[in-house]
């Protein structure tokens, strides 16, 4: 594990997760091999790259609804994928988790998503549970809608409703997948700052998949790229710095909309 | 000039030759994609008869309109042209259709995009089967493992799931299925003694499809139809529902809440159908020994008080029990089926539709297995 933590800016460069040696595989398909990256606590981790080349299952290899075929991921001190099932559970506990459509439990009101975490991992009463309910629904921006069912909220909502519920119990790490798809360009800008409040002022670690290079340049100051083509990670780092400094024509075609790096957009080599 | 009649409103095409070399291709009509375009083999046709052919111009002064049709036309003619060593000289083509070939043409065939299904041998085949049904039957396994631990958990106290749930789901599969569980159970019994009164009349013993009545409903055809019922209606009903959760990722949120998507989804959808298929089966009983009473009151000339104390006289508690309990575990297979399905699901909607259906004939198929061994079992036990 590295140890790059000097006392006076321990706060950024703390590792929160590491992921070691991952190998990502459907049966005998493998999608990814090796990635090795650091995210540090506090940082805004982008997972970015092409459509098909693996980042949502990135995603549930950190959030473990896969199992990685070889390789670790740790966090902070527990190594995630050879932890015993309590201590994954109270692991999972300080993750939240947006999904890309949502995925709000449709029996159940907005208020009632967001109570059912609260009820099951603490032992606040109803009326409590209820008035953090209304908290989160206010922090993001849908005060008065605890009693409406995720059916009977436009998609934007509903994704601003899922955030509500991840953050229903003060995660430590916040996972997002694809948060900007199926927003309007407004909406994901809100969306955006909505995140960096988050990290201002909760201190949460953020990682994103997401290949909106607008919300990328906005938010990131961590990444990790990949290709699908070499079934590998290709760069990592922060984005600003890949755009300056990257020689990599893959990593330049994809930050620059394919303007440099190779000839025309879609040819391949 | 090899002109091809064909009718004046589609895209012609028709052949010149400039010189031995040179085959110039005329395009003419409208080439619409609605209509009947000339096939390419007039292409073939005409190069096979020249094969000294090296050169293929266009002339498109007489096309009046082209879509896809045109260009797809030509995208073969390019390959043709392509295998035989032909030169193209696409001038004479209009700019915005060369334009649209390039950008056809522009990026290569992705080696391996196009998935050729390989040929497989009978016996590869047999072998995939049934590694296939191998797999299938240890998730089933898993499946029951999982919810006996998932059932130990709630004997304790501990399972995690809303009451509210539970509720719902008993109102879906207990009173709201009491409709059409009336009407199927009320035509079995109606049918059962139809079937018994041809025989027994001849005898003069019409008395006794009272007891044919009463015993077949309530030691068999009671659990058997009402199962059959609410594994169209609840459990087709259990998969399509899972199976969209799935699709939608509330199963994954559940899971990453370290919520068991098992104590919350499946354990109260069980629970309900145990509790509910108990009271349908007695439910089903009477209405079934109803309609045979309807028919024996209506045609055999019995009295209805006679017809009740012979159906009295004849039914056993072991008789009842017996099918209430076959009730009962039918039940339980219902719910594993649609809930195993719905988990199964695959990430799309037809997916979902296939969970359905999958979950239906999955219960149908382990009712009827589960009938025939209680058969043997009763009879073993002499009930």
């Amino acid at each position: 594990m590295p140890t790059g933590a000097n006392g006076e800016n321990r706060s950024s460069a703390e590792p929160h997760i590491i992921v070691r040696n991952l190998t990502m595989a459907y049966g005998s398909f493998v999608l990814m091999r090796d990635l090795n990256f650091v995210v540090r606590r506090g940082d805004i981790f982008i997972i970015m790259g092409g459509s098909g080349c693996g980042k949502s299952t990135l995603l549930r290899h950190l959030i473990g609804l896969k199992e990685p075929a070889t390789g670790d991921i740790i966090y902070g001190d527990i190594n995630f994928t050879r932890a015993e099932p309590e201590q994954r559970e109270r692991l999972l506990r300080r993750f939240g988790i947006l999904y890309q459509s949502g995925a709000l439990w449709s029996s159940m009101t907005l208020a009632e998503n967001i109570g059912l975490p609260l009820g099951e991992f603490t032992d606040l009463t109803p009326a409590q549970i209820r008035e953090i309910a209304a908290l989160k629904l206010a922090l993001v921006g849908l005060k008065g809608f605890e009693d409406f069912y995720p059916g009977e909220i436009s998609g934007g909502m509903q994704k601003r409703a899922g955030l509500a519920r991840a953050m229903a119990l003060d995660p430590d790490i916040l996972f997002f997948d694809e948060p900007s798809a199926g927003l309007d360009p407004i909406s994901s800008r809100l969306l955006d700052d909505l995140i960096l409040e988050l990290r201002a002022n909760l201190g949460a670690t953020i990682v994103v998949v997401t290949h909106e290079l607008a919300s990328i340049f906005t938010i990131a100051n961590n990444s990790v790229f990949l290709d699908a083509e070499s079934r590998a990670q290709i760069a990592t780092g922060d984005p600003h710095d890949m755009l300056a400094h990257s020689k990599d024509p893959r990593v330049r075609r994809f930050l620059t909309r394919g303007q440099e790096g190779g000839d025309s957009v879609g040819s391949h080599e | 000039m090899a002109a091809i009649a064909q009718r004046l409103d589609q895209g012609r095409i028709s052949f010149e030759r400039t010189d031995d070399l040179t085959l110039v291709m005329h395009l003419s009509g409208p080439w619409h994609l609605q209509r009947d375009l000339p096939p390419i083999s007039l292409l073939l046709t005409e190069l096979d008869s020249r094969p000294s052919t090296r050169r293929l111009a266009y002339e498109t002064a007489e096309l009046t309109h082209w879509d896809s049709g045109l260009i797809s036309f030509l995208t073969n003619t390019a390959e043709i042209c392509r295998a035989r060593g032909i030169a193209e000289d696409r001038a004479g083509l209009p700019a915005g259709l060369r334009r649209l070939l390039e950008l056809a043409e522009a990026v290569p065939e992705k080696k391996g995009a196009r998935s050729e299904a390989p040929r497989v041998s009978f016996f590869e085949r047999v072998g995939n089967v049934t590694i296939g049904y191998g797999l299938s039957v240890g998730e089933f396994l898993g499946f029951l493992g999982d919810l006996t631990r998932a059932f130990v958990k709630f004997f304790r106290g501990k399972a995690r799931y809303r009451r509210i749930d539970l509720l719902e789901v008993i109102q879906e599969c207990g009173p709201s299925a009491v409709g059409i569980v009336t009407l199927i159970s009320f035509l079995v019994g109606v049918i059962l003694a139809f079937m018994g009164a041809v025989q027994l009349s001849q005898f003069g013993a019409s008395i006794y499809v009272a007891d044919l009545v009463g015993i077949g409903m309530v030691r068999d055809m009671a659990a058997m139809m009402t199962a059959i019922i609410m594994s169209g209606r609840t459990g087709a009903a259990f998969a399509a529902k899972l199976g969209t959760m799935k699709v939608t990722q509330e199963i994954d949120a559940l899971t990453t809440m370290g919520v068991s998507p098992l104590e919350f989804l499946v354990l109260p959808r069980v629970l309900a159908l145990v509790l509910m298929m108990p009271l349908l089966c007695l439910f089903a009983d009477l209405v079934g020994i109803l309609g045979g009473l309807f028919v024996g009151v209506a045609m055999l000339d019995l009295s209805a008080l006679l017809y009740m104390r012979e159906t009295i006289s004849t039914l056993t508690m072991a008789n009842l029990f017996g099918g209430i309990i076959k009730g009962t575990f039918y039940g339980v297979l219902i719910a594993i089926a649609g809930c195993l399905r719905g988990f199964q699901c695959g990430n799309s909607s037809s997916a979902v539709g296939d969970a359905a259906t999958q979950a239906v004939v999955m219960a149908i198929v382990m009712i009827v297995v589960a009938c025939g061994l209680f058969a043997v079992v009763f009879n073993f036990l002499g009930i």
